[in-house]
């Protein structure tokens, strides 16, 4: 097959939050870019997020970076590592600014400052009460970000590849990244994007699970290429349910509905996170809010015929306050639950939401691995940023509104960083191996000429079952380890899929046949690193690892303070230490601390 | 839990082994849980996995799977089966080209938004912080910011059929009234030129298909009405 080459100083693959505020700094230097994506870039799933995005504007109440970092900190379970989290609370003001300047519809407060409202987890003055700290645009955020990044790229005349799915990334003898291998969804051809510089920008991969709020094209392709080309993926056994999830549906329903002043209530109609967050209650942090609703349910205290869901009432909020805080929310409410939440409360349960794990990047966005007794020691022409990235900010466990700022500062930063190296002359224009298309190509030789195979739909289907089942909300060693054995035969299948439509022209069966090989991978990473810890913290829950006075809610910092690394390859473990220490002497350590609200 | 069965007619045309577009009559049964048009389309593909449309977030934000739905634009992840009467008809969406099934070329519709500069103009040097805006005037954006890019509106529009190249139609319009509205916006006289022409904007007649068929509610009409007072207004 003749495979088009294209030159680009740098490519970077995906457009949404990440990804398009990265362009925008490469597109404003000058730097010749070429942003693929499989999606037009509004319809990336970055438009979904509702709630808002964290800054300590202040502007409502008292509040600055330092509480924040404490905060950001205490939710990770102390698996963040600090360094990154400080260059990310200290750049909040400046990012969510210039979006205001590019245009950004925010919500407005009395005297014209950018509208916040409180979220889970975060707080003032280390842990004492609820902070205002979300800038929103009423409960549609995602979509006023999403929209305000875009065009301001077409302002800055970003050049865009709009349906093109990258499928592998190009290494050579040396591991250095060249760039990509990519298909045009509506003429099927493959092109290769040879760069000097390549950011990966490609989102989340929530697809890997039953239940999910993520959009059907989340599925971690990012991840998927870079584990085959061999890098490592760091703490994927971090999985985030989020607790509001329309029942059966999946869709979400924000946390700035619980900020606005919702209740979760149990069958009997009790305000139950008094009972497991006496401080923050239904603002607690995300993985104890999950944990509790799931014991409630667990325990029998369920909502409705099957008792398998709790409530969240907002029948008490004035009609006013709900038709402009949450307008979307109550759209939602009546499409998919059914209900109108003026009137009634809404069924939830808690649904997977976000990958707190990723590829291993540092504060810059360069891509690092273990090399040569250096565990971050930077891929040369690689960098990642937002969902798909893990720097990390989130550790075990995100704090809401962190990850629509983790997109804005660190896609700024990854894109600072290579027109950095670009000017300083060190990025170069490697010659591309002779190879550099043989995979792309044989994986899709392979799937137009599979016989007897198996379906992409049911493979699909049981490695979401799968993972639904043995790497939920809570973790059990038996299921676990089954897990691990089931994956790897899923695994096996998937090598087999085979499709019927075998035309050039737009062809979904391919596409969802290549998006499943990539959330193979994420699963795999995920089954086995959950398998491997075994303690609880954060969002890693294990009924083995309890809480005890020795080891409080089942952390084992002796032994488990460390990032896991999971190689594809031999499904290969490895670890490496958290950065304990902040970038700057502006602030001392977050000391370990056991985690309550 | 019950099943039942749906009874489609679709649209299909694949350029690559179809000489001429045809139409498919296709059943498929149905889960208790598949209550969207979408799920079922999901349901359909299991079956026939050529079968080919758009569609990403599931919820009507990300605009992708818009199409010809019992002869009325709509999204078909909004749209409840059970609502819409059968044989349900679906075709893409109308007036643009079609590259396959149910997936239509939006070139067309994309170069009109990008016509209308759809971005913020503001030349002064930006403050420290955030520029301010009162709630009120932050109020006249609603019902602009959150159109989706779906095109129901535009190719539903007759005079967008007739002149796709000259007629900016009403989600451009409304994109363009969404930053004129916008108190922070230095650029009104400009944006009021590039308008200011038999086509782009006096081609729209006030027909109101466009109200009718978007599915978050917006209302171009009424934005296109509030351009053409700003013309008159700067005339006098
Ligand atoms: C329903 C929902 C609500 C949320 N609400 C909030 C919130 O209020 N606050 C908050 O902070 N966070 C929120 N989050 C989390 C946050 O929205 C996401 O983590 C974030 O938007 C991810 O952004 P991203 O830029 O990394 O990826 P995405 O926005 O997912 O974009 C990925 C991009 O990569 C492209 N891509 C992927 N694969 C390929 C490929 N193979 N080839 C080419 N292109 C590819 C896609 O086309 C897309 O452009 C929410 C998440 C969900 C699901
Ligand atoms: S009101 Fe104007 S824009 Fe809307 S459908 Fe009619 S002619 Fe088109
Ligand atoms: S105005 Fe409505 S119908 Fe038109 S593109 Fe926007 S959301 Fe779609
Ligand atoms: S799938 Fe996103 S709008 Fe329907």
């Amino acid at each position: 097959m003749n495979v088009a080459k294209r030159t680009f100083d740098a490519v970077i693959v995906g457009a949404g939050g990440a990804g398009l505020r990265a362009a925008l700094q490469l597109s404003e230097s000058g730097l010749k870019t070429a942003v693929l994506t499989k999606v037009f870039p509004t319809r990336s799933h970055t438009v979904a997020a509702q709630g808002g995005v964290a800054a300590s504007l202040g502007n409502s109440t008292e509040d600055n970076w330092h509480w924040h970092m404490y905060d950001t900190v205490k939710g990770s379970d102390w698996l963040g590592d600090q360094d990154a989290i400080e260059f990310m609370c200290k750049k909040a003001n400046e990012v969510v600014v210039e979006l205001e300047h590019y245009g950004m519809p925010f919500d407005r407060t009395d005297n014209g400052k950018i509208y916040q409202r409180p979220f889970g987890g975060h707080s003032m003055n280390y842990g004492q009460a609820p902070v205002m700290r979300s800038c929103a645009a009423a409960d549609r955020t995602g979509h006023a970000m999403l929209h305000a990044l875009y065009q301001r790229n077409v302002r800055a005349n970003t050049q865009f590849f709009v349906e093109w799915m990258a499928l592998d990334l190009i290494r050579d003898a040396d591991g250095d990244v060249l760039g990509v291998t990519a298909m045009e969804m509506e003429t099927g051809e493959v092109s290769i994007f040879h760069a000097k510089a390549t950011i990966f920008a490609t989102g989340g991969a929530g697809r890997i699970y039953y239940s999910s709020t993520n959009a059907f094209i989340n599925t971690g392709d990012g991840v998927g290429m870079a584990a085959r080309a061999g890098i490592p993926l760091e703490d994927m056994e971090f999985w985030q349910f989020h607790p509001t999830g329309v029942a059966g549906a999946g869709v979400l329903i924000t946390e700035g509905v619980r900020g606005e002043g919702g209740i979760l209530r149990n069958s009997s109609g009790e305000r139950f996170m008094e009972r497991y967050a006496p401080n923050l209650k239904d603002l607690a942090s995300r993985d104890v809010v999950s944990r509790a609703m799931t014991t409630e349910i667990n325990e029998g205290r369920g909502a409705g015929p099957d008792k398998d869901h709790v409530l969240l009432d907002i029948t008490h909020l004035s009609p006013d306050t709900i038709m402009k805080r949450l307008p979307g929310i109550r759209e939602i409410a009546i499409q998919f639950a059914g209900v109108d939440p003026i009137k009634a409360p809404i069924p939830v349960v808690p649904t997977c939401h976000y990958q707190m794990g990723g590829i291993p990047t540092n504060y810059k966005g360069q891509v690092v691995v273990p090399k040569d007794g250096n565990s971050n020691s930077p891929v040369a022409g690689f960098y990642a940023a937002g969902e798909c990235a893990c720097a990390s900010v989130h550790g075990a466990n995100r704090l809401g509104t962190n990850s629509l700022l983790d997109l804005l500062v660190f896609g700024k930063s990854a894109g600072e960083t290579v027109v950095e190296d670009f000017k300083s002359g060190q990025l170069k224009l490697k010659p591309l191996p002779a190879d550099a298309a043989d995979v792309s190509l044989a994986r899709l030789a392979r799937l137009d000429g599979q016989a007897n195979g198996e379906s992409v739909f049911d493979v699909g289907l049981e490695m979401r079952r799968t993972m639904q089942k043995h790497a939920g909300v809570f973790r059990f060693d038996n299921l676990l380890k089954e897990g691990v054995q089931k994956i790897g035969e899923v695994a096996e299948r998937a090598k087999r899929t085979q499709i019927a439509d075998k035309s050039k022209v737009w062809n979904v069966a391919r596409m969802e046949a290549l998006e499943l090989d990539n959330l193979i991978e994420v699963a795999r990473a995920t089954m086995v690193s959950a398998e491997a810890r075994k303690e609880s913290r954060g969002a890693h829950v294990r009924d083995d690892a309890p809480d005890t006075a020795e080891n409080p809610n089942g952390r084992d910092d002796e032994n488990w303070l460390k990032h896991t690394l999971w190689y594809s390859e031999g499904n290969r473990l490895d670890y490496k230490a958290v950065n304990l220490k902040p970038l700057s002497d502006d602030v001392e350590p977050i000391a370990l601390a056991t985690r309550t609200y | 839990m019950t099943k039942c069965t749906v009874q489609f007619k679709i649209y299909r045309y694949d350029p690559d082994k179809d000489e001429a577009p045809y139409m498919q009559d296709i059943s498929v049964e149905l889960e208790a849980s598949d209550k969207k048009l979408l799920d079922a389309l999901i349901r359909l593909r299991a079956k026939d996995d050529s079968m080919s449309f758009r569609r990403s977030c599931r919820e009507g934000v990300c605009g992708s799977d818009a199409m010809n739905i019992n002869g009325k634009n709509g999204l078909a992840c909004l749209t409840d089966v059970d609502s819409i009467e059968q044989p349900i008809t679906l075709r893409p969406l109308p007036g643009l080209p079609v590259i396959r099934d149910l997936i239509v070329d939006m070139t067309q519709f994309f170069k009109q938004y990008h016509s209308i500069k759809p971005y913020l103009v503001n030349n002064d040097t930006p403050p420290e912080r955030e520029r301010l805006q009162s709630p009120e005037d932050r109020e006249e954006l609603n019902g602009l910011y959150e159109c989706i890019l779906c095109a129901c509106c535009s190719t539903s529009c007759p005079s967008f059929w007739w002149n796709p190249d000259k007629f900016v139609g009403p989600a451009g319009l409304l994109a363009a009234y969404r930053f004129l509205a916008d108190t922070r916006d230095q650029d009104t006289n400009a944006r009021l030129d590039n308008l200011e022409d038999p086509y782009r904007l006096f081609r729209c007649h006030s027909i109101m298909n466009c109200v009718d068929v978007c599915p978050k509610g917006l209302n171009p009409t009424r934005a296109i009405g509030k351009i053409k007072d700003m013309m008159v207004r700067r005339a006098v």
